[in-house]
């Protein structure tokens, strides 16, 4: 059984990490949750974003967030990607696997993945 | 959607949209039924607001025009011969306010969709509120799944935010387990 003696070695780990944490967020992955969103499948792509930057090692420099409906509801499951000093990157009908991939080639690499973004989608 | 799961992450939207920081999800099972309670400590609803709540062209939002979360449910309770009942008491009427959604779904109906995954439904809304303290049971006539943030909280501190991954990872397998336990029990 996972036990709470385990949670607690968790949290002695986490305690040392978290004095170390200067700035948290340079990166901002936010998913759509709102009905439109979950219906479209939005549970398994925020999943593989947190789980993705959480393998990637970049938990310090990338939050993922989740918000509410933003209005294009026809392109759930929507990504938006905010980074510093750059514009917005919006991905469009997400799922589990394009979501590994940006973390892969975006997040990690830095260059956005232009087929999966509502510019490309409209074209 | 195709799984009940999505629908429980649907409706405790609601609630931590109204603001709530107590939210109750409870699940019991027999060989028949399928209910489930989701109550918050929120803003709640007026009475004029919860009459239109099956109305998909009544939303609060403002970004889009119909709000479909409750019609939805509304309309997948009732094909299996079950209900949805809403209680809400709005903020400007009392201090204990808050909503109650409570949903019943006949198991054996042939419009009955799977309850899927309700680890990934937790996780979810423990990592997008990890200030709100959810409860969560899961009662089946095997035996119980339960998780309480307050409980996990008093062991972390205030320091640890709960949407953690490490955390996260805990709260899945902890969950994880118990539902295996409760598999080998029903064996």
């Amino acid at each position: 059984m996972k036990s709470l003696e385990e949670l607690m070695a968790i949290k002695a780990k986490m305690q040392d990490k978290v004095s170390v944490r200067t700035s948290s967020g340079d990166i901002r992955v936010v998913v759509g949750m709102a009905t439109c969103g979950i219906a479209a499948g939005a549970r398994p792509v925020l999943n593989a974003f947190v789980e993705g930057v959480s393998e990637a090692g970049l938990t310090d420099k990338v939050q993922v967030t989740q918000t509410g409906c933003i209005g294009i509801c026809q392109y759930e499951p929507v990504v938006e990607v905010y980074e510093k000093d750059k514009e917005k990157v919006t991905y469009v009908k997400m799922t589990a696997e394009k979501a590994k991939e940006v973390v892969e080639k975006h997040i990690k690499g830095g260059n956005i993945v232009t087929e999966y973004t509502i510019g490309a989608s409209q074209i | 959607m195709d799984e009940l799961s999505l629908y429980v992450l649907d409706i405790t939207m609601n609630s931590v949209r109204a603001g709530a920081d107590e939210i109750e999800i409870t699940l019991r099972e027999d060989g028949e039924w399928l209910d489930f309670s989701v109550q918050d400590n929120g803003c709640g609803m007026t009475e004029e607001q919860v009459k239109k709540l099956g109305n998909p062209f009544f939303t609060t939002r403002k970004t889009r025009k119909v709000g479909l979360g409750i019609p939805f449910l509304t309309m997948l309770a009732e094909m299996t011969g079950g209900y949805v009942k809403i209680h809400s008491v709005h903020e400007s009427v009392s201090e204990d306010h808050g909503t109650k959604t409570e949903a019943r779904f006949g198991k054996n109906h042939i419009d009955f969709i799977p309850l899927g995954d309700m680890i990934e439904t937790v996780k979810t809304l423990i990592q997008g509120s990890p200030e709100v303290n959810f409860t969560y049971t899961h009662e089946t006539e095997q035996g119980k799944v339960e998780l309480s943030c307050a409980a996990l909280r008093e062991i972390l501190g205030e320091d640890i935010s709960l949407a953690e991954p490490d955390i996260l990872g805990w709260i899945g397998a902890y969950l994880s387990e118990q539902y295996e336990e409760m598999e080998k029990a029903s064996e």
